[in-house]
């Protein structure tokens, strides 16, 4: 079947060939299957400011410490909550599963703790868990957020299927403001992202508007948008 | 893939040869050995048996289930019900009982404090630390001073409630006047402060007389004469080397002038009452329990 000059190059192709339909095999249905994201209420698309927390803790590398998936074993479930459902990670691109933990998981960190146990474990990790290893990140709290392309930001999720809407792409500033300020007008916000968004000072600093705002408000939602009260997980064993 | 359909037989080992030559080197065609190949073949056996056994194959609107029924989730359920049948002729006591008469039961508070243990690992250390010795912000739990009160049933409630959490009617609600704002001048702050600094010997305390009249007009409402402190108020006691947010004279001022007012969840919200429950009979045996 092969010609001898062309063995290296035919044997390739072979490989090639085994490793792409056990691929198509394996990875195709996920998409095309109906039951691979459970039907659950309460999942929304993250609100501006909880994007750019997501950014800087993308930027961070927190991933690669932090796992965001708790597995279907009794000793996660029992230390970290619910085990994660496909349909908490489908509005992130790239999801933050990660593979390694070297600290705890976060799928559900968000209502766990204050904003300031927040900032001030951020800020100074072993002033709370002396035992950690944790490196600091004070500087979020000096570092002033970048807010300007937020919209962007949305409008390029809207390319990859979340389903951001025109009125949430170009209030995308105003909504990122006011979930920073308990003062601020928040009607719109809410009217647009439901009413579980958590709004608040999340660094303590009300003068100025910092990455640990965004950060703190990402760590605080995590977790907590599915409403587990209606979700049936008999009609979701897989 | 050969080149040669007619092998030869090496002379000296008498087994085939693959017909490969270098430099005039032949290369052996050993036969793989029997047990290897014979698992091998075993694996793909047992491999079509699992495939008839377990969810495998994906179709075209789910996957085939399996014979067995199996799903990861479902036994993940199985189990946390086996755990709970387990626990259940203590748990369901626990429930059902009030927290003194817990820790009046020999047996039952021995389970309480075991389970308590393991739920203050999970919710508790991150703020309270591991040892629940505490830290600038959140109290030590092995000290005899309580914020809310220190008797099984004033920490139960602390912890079912939390405080300053708006998502619990029930929680504990205080608020110290910002005396900084509105209420005290500067100079009444430092008089005052180094009069709370004085009842327990801190360093730069000076209990005049202004500093006395300050505190009683006040302070006395809530921290209670002499500041000994009013759990039934969240007021923590001021005469004593136990400092929520730093004991030194400079902490004192700042907290004076600007307090500071820390935030417990309600963890009857996240966890059942045999849990709080648990969790309240092992802070109150941590050492300070009243």
């Amino acid at each position: 079947m092969c010609l001898s000059a062309q063995r290296h190059l035919c044997s390739w192709f072979k490989s090639l060939l085994v490793v792409a339909i056990g691929g198509i095999v394996e990875i195709a249905p996920l998409f095309y299957l109906q039951n691979t994201i459970e039907k659950v209420e309460g999942m929304r698309p993250y609100t501006p400011l909880e994007l750019e927390g997501r950014n800087i803790y993308v930027r961070e590398g927190c991933y690669v410490c932090h796992s965001q998936m708790i597995r279907p074993f009794r000793d996660e479930v029992e230390r970290y909550g619910h085990y994660s459902l496909a349909a908490e990670s489908m509005y992130d691109h790239p999801f933050q599963w990660g593979s390694k933990r070297t600290g705890p998981d976060l799928a559900r960190v968000g209502d766990r703790y204050s904003n300031e146990w927040h900032v001030q474990h951020l800020t100074d990790p072993r002033s709370v868990v002396p035992e950690s290893v944790m490196p600091a990140y004070g500087f979020l709290a000096n570092a002033k957020l970048e807010y300007d392309n937020i919209a962007a930001h949305l409008a390029t999720n809207t390319i990859v299927g979340v389903p951001y809407t025109q009125d949430e792409i170009d209030n995308a500033i105003e909504d990122l403001k006011a979930q920073a300020d308990p003062e601020a007008d928040t009607d719109g916000l809410f009217a647009r992202y439901g009413e579980n968004v958590k709004v608040a000072d999340f660094d303590g600093n009300p003068n100025e508007l910092t990455e640990m705002d965004a950060l703190v408000a990402y760590l605080q939602m995590l977790g907590t948008l599915v409403d587990f009260s209606t979700y049936e997980a008999e009609a979701n064993y897989r | 893939m050969s080149n040669s359909h007619e092998r030869e037989v090496d002379e000296l080992s008498g087994t085939e040869t693959t017909g490969h030559v270098w430099d005039g080197i032949k290369e052996l065609n050993t036969p793989l050995p029997r047990w290897w190949l014979w698992t091998f073949y075993g694996t793909i056996i047992w491999a079509i048996g699992y495939v008839i056994a377990y969810p495998a194959i994906p179709l075209i609107s789910g996957a085939t289930s399996g014979v067995l029924g199996y799903s990861s989730r479902g036994a993940l359920d199985d189990k946390l019900e086996l755990a709970k049948e387990a626990q259940a002729v203590f748990v369901d006591q626990i429930a059902s009982m009030s927290v003194d008469d817990i820790v009046a039961n020999d047996e039952l508070a021995r389970f309480a404090r075991a389970g308590g243990a393991s739920v203050f690992k999970v919710y508790c250390t991150q703020c309270h630390g591991s040892g629940a010795q505490g830290g600038n912000g959140y109290p030590n739990l092995n000290d005899d001073e309580w914020i809310w009160g220190g008797s099984v049933d004033q920490i139960y409630t602390t912890i079912a409630h939390g405080a300053r959490y708006d998502a619990d009617p029930d929680t504990h609600i205080n608020e110290m006047p910002v005396f900084g704002d509105d209420y005290l001048s500067p100079e009444e702050i430092e008089s005052v402060s180094k009069y709370v600094a004085s009842l327990s010997g801190v360093e730069g305390g000076a209990a005049t007389e202004e500093g006395k009249t300050l505190f009683e007009d006040n302070c006395v409402a809530c921290h209670g004469e002499g500041g000994a402190g009013e759990p039934d108020l969240g007021a923590p006691a001021l005469n004593n080397a136990i400092w929520l947010y730093g004991g030194t004279l400079a902490d004192i001022e700042a907290q004076v002038t600007r307090p500071r007012h820390g935030e417990m969840p309600a963890w009857s919200l996240k966890l059942d009452d045999a849990t709080v429950k648990e969790l309240a009979v092992y802070v109150h045996s941590l050492g300070g329990g009243q």
